[in-house]
């Protein structure tokens, strides 16, 4: 059979199992609808949790990023993992105990703040959509890449699957679908990624087989590659290097953000007990590390493999993958000294580089260079589709959460009636899937660039605020608003001025890029809001005492409410 | 013991639970991986073409941040029964 055979049956297969799922697990009440009623076991919790935390970033973009940044793209894989640890230790067990059903109702009844809970839902809503639009694309992309179908058709028939089971299912729908979902995208991932450990260091497990020695050679893969970008005029891959400082604030950036996005925290609501909480993001964590201790292996094969393949080769020789690819645009070779021969190089280096390649090629054409069989390429875009639809519907059933409770039913009309909640939300994930779509079809300029921002934003605005709600019962309302306000402001600020106003890296603060400054915005939160929470009055007594109550797990259950 | 004493206990253990392990947390992602990585990649993982900075950063701190968090899942549960303020105490 043909890749585009395979790839049509396998994504067929999966898009089927998706639907089948979403009827099963229909969602009947606003508390399954937004937290799955509370009843999802804590495996498949930490299974569902990996799944939407895994995006069409990940799946198809990190390895890609690993490969051509060497040990700088580290930020990513500890910054996108260490979050978790801040997320079960500080965050998760307590929110859970807290019991109500998302980020907003906690900052609001914490702070006893009608602002503080609607500036909440309005960066809850702004960072899911910038998130959202880029899975659409995502979508879009794979479907015209494998499927060659068109971006529009493709996103189309994403929002149509995503449609009916995150309207229909809710979180309960969601949930178990990306159950389904992950392990479709781990074994998508680790299938080329044992291949080609096996292939090029004889050892089936990749996280050793990085470490391992070449087959051909007997010398080590890592070495064989630093000297490969030494002999190319690269950087050294192995070699830690860049500013220090900076590597430190986007790393914290990145994990503190990841501890404080939305669609993450809201998973640690659908477990049944607090301890359930603790465990559950222990194993999401361990299904993440699957793929992101994979990663780096995949990009060090895929980059040996694919400077050795290309490197001083005559391009009439160049192999079918690599014609193939050039027409999508993701491999552009332009012959600059007209020897008819591929000059890959890099900066360091005389001879001027003639290759240009796009990050994603790395995983997507990752099966063609090893030249693995057909249904291993369609089993690659399945994974991809599951990553990007599942992350999306995480999103999306935040943004109608956000709208339905927390605008709805929390500020606008208290007096709804739970049906009334549920058709409002049901209404509200279709207008989003739709507007996701849209974004997704025609991506407005911001989108791209401020998504790799939405962590630094986070940081800095949500995650102090939370933390401070739970640790210190002394943090008021006017403390928390004023540290939110400062730290997002600032952040926002410098991302504008030094993105789009005046990008000269040479006049960053100390040295600190756009993406690392959430972590300054963050310690100015802090710097902010304690001081003026101590010279204001403190909380009152009940507030105090909900503190004490979501400090111990007893009585989890009790705080509980479905309908009013 | 009295009930107020008691949970300020559970509250202090815990505390000191979770700020010993942000400690190794921050000891293996911003430690080893990025302020000594250059120091570590002097030596490599036994037997292997690892350098140990270049290992920490995109292999070992993730395997310690799951251990931690199981870690805790443990201590915190255990906690929880000394201190009866686990849920199942209800039942």
């Amino acid at each position: 059979m043909s890749v585009t055979a395979w790839t049509f049956v396998i994504v067929g297969l999966s898009f089927a199992l998706y639907i089948g799922i979403a009827i099963r697990s229909r969602a009947r009440s606003t508390g399954e609808f937004y937290v799955a009623g509370k009843g999802v076991s804590p495996l498949a919790n930490g299974l569902a949790t990996a799944a939407d935390w895994m995006s069409a970033a990940s799946f198809i973009g990190m390895a890609g990023s690993i490969s051509f940044l060497g040990y700088g793209a580290s930020v990513y894989l500890m910054g996108w993992t260490g979050g978790y640890v801040l997320l079960a230790l500080l965050l998760a067990p307590y929110l859970r105990k807290f019991g109500k059903f998302t980020v907003p109702d906690f900052v609001g009844d914490r702070y006893a703040s009608q602002v503080a809970r609607i500036v909440a839902v309005v960066c809850a809503i702004f960072v899911s959509f910038t998130y959202v639009a880029g899975q659409m694309r995502g979508v879009g992309i794979v479907f015209s890449r494998f499927l060659e179908v068109d971006v529009t058709l493709g996103v189309i028939i994403g929002m149509g699957v995503v449609f009916f089971y995150a309207v229909l299912g809710g979180m309960k729908g969601i949930t178990y679908t990306q159950v389904a979902q992950y392990c479709v995208l781990i074994f998508a991932y680790m299938v080329p990624a044992i291949f080609l450990s096996i292939m090029m260091v004889d050892n089936p497990i990749p996280q050793i087989g990085l470490g391992g020695k070449l087959a051909e050679s007997g010398t080590f893969l890592l070495d064989k590659l630093d000297g490969l970008h030494e002999e190319l005029g690269f950087s050294s891959y192995t070699a830690a290097g860049g500013s220090m400082i900076d590597m430190l604030c986007i790393t914290a950036a990145l994990m503190v953000g990841t501890a404080g996005l939305p669609h993450v925290i809201v998973r640690f609501y659908t477990v049944p007990k607090v301890r359930d909480a603790r465990l559950s993001a222990g194993y999401a964590l361990f299904f993440i590390a699957i793929l992101y201790t994979t990663a780096p292996a995949i990009a060090a094969f895929a980059r040996t493999n694919l400077i050795e393949t290309v490197k001083d080769q005559p391009y009439e020789d160049a192999p079918a993958w690599f014609t193939n690819w050039e027409k999508t645009g993701l491999i552009k070779f332009e012959d600059k000294n007209g020897d008819g021969k591929i000059q890959y190089t890099g900066p360091a280096s005389k001879i001027e580089n003639e290759l240009t390649l796009d990050r994603d090629i790395i995983v997507l054409a990752n099966p063609e260079i090893a030249r693995l069989p057909n249904w291993v390429v369609g089993l690659v875009a399945a994974g991809g589709l599951a990553a990007a639809l599942s992350t999306a519907a995480g999103l999306l059933l935040v943004v109608s959460t956000a709208v339905s409770h927390d605008l709805l039913k929390r500020a606008l009309r208290p007096g709804i009636s739970e049906k009334g909640e549920l058709l409002a939300a049901r209404c509200t994930a279709a207008v989003a899937v739709v507007v996701a779509g849209l974004l997704g079809i025609w991506p407005p300029d911001y989108v791209a660039a401020t998504v790799s921002f939405a962590f630094g934003l986070a940081a800095s605005s949500f995650f102090p605020i939370l933390i401070m709600g739970i640790f210190s019962k002394r943090m008021n309302a006017p403390g928390a608003v004023a540290g939110m306000v400062v730290g997002i402001t600032f952040t926002a600020s410098y991302i504008i001025y030094f993105k789009f106003v005046n990008p000269d890296p040479s006049l960053w603060w100390f040295g600190i890029s756009p993406r690392g400054i959430g972590t300054i915005g963050m310690l100015l939160n802090f710097a902010v809001a304690i001081p003026i929470s101590r010279l204001t009055a403190p909380p009152s007594q009940e507030i105090q005492d909900m503190i004490e109550d979501i400090r111990i797990p007893k009585g989890a259950g009790e705080a509980h409410e479905i309908s009013a | 013991m009295d009930d107020r004493e008691s949970r300020r206990a559970y509250w202090g253990a815990n505390v000191r639970l979770l700020t010993a392990l942000l400690l190794v947390w921050g000891l293996v992602s911003f430690g080893c991986s990025i302020l000594l990585a250059d120091w570590l990649n002097g030596v490599r993982l036994w037997g292997s073409g690892y350098k140990l900075g270049f290992w920490f950063a995109q292999q070992g701190s993730i395997y310690v941040f799951v251990g931690l968090i199981f870690v805790y899942a443990r201590r915190m549960h255990r906690l929880d029964k000394k201190h009866g303020v686990a849920e199942d105490d209800d039942e």
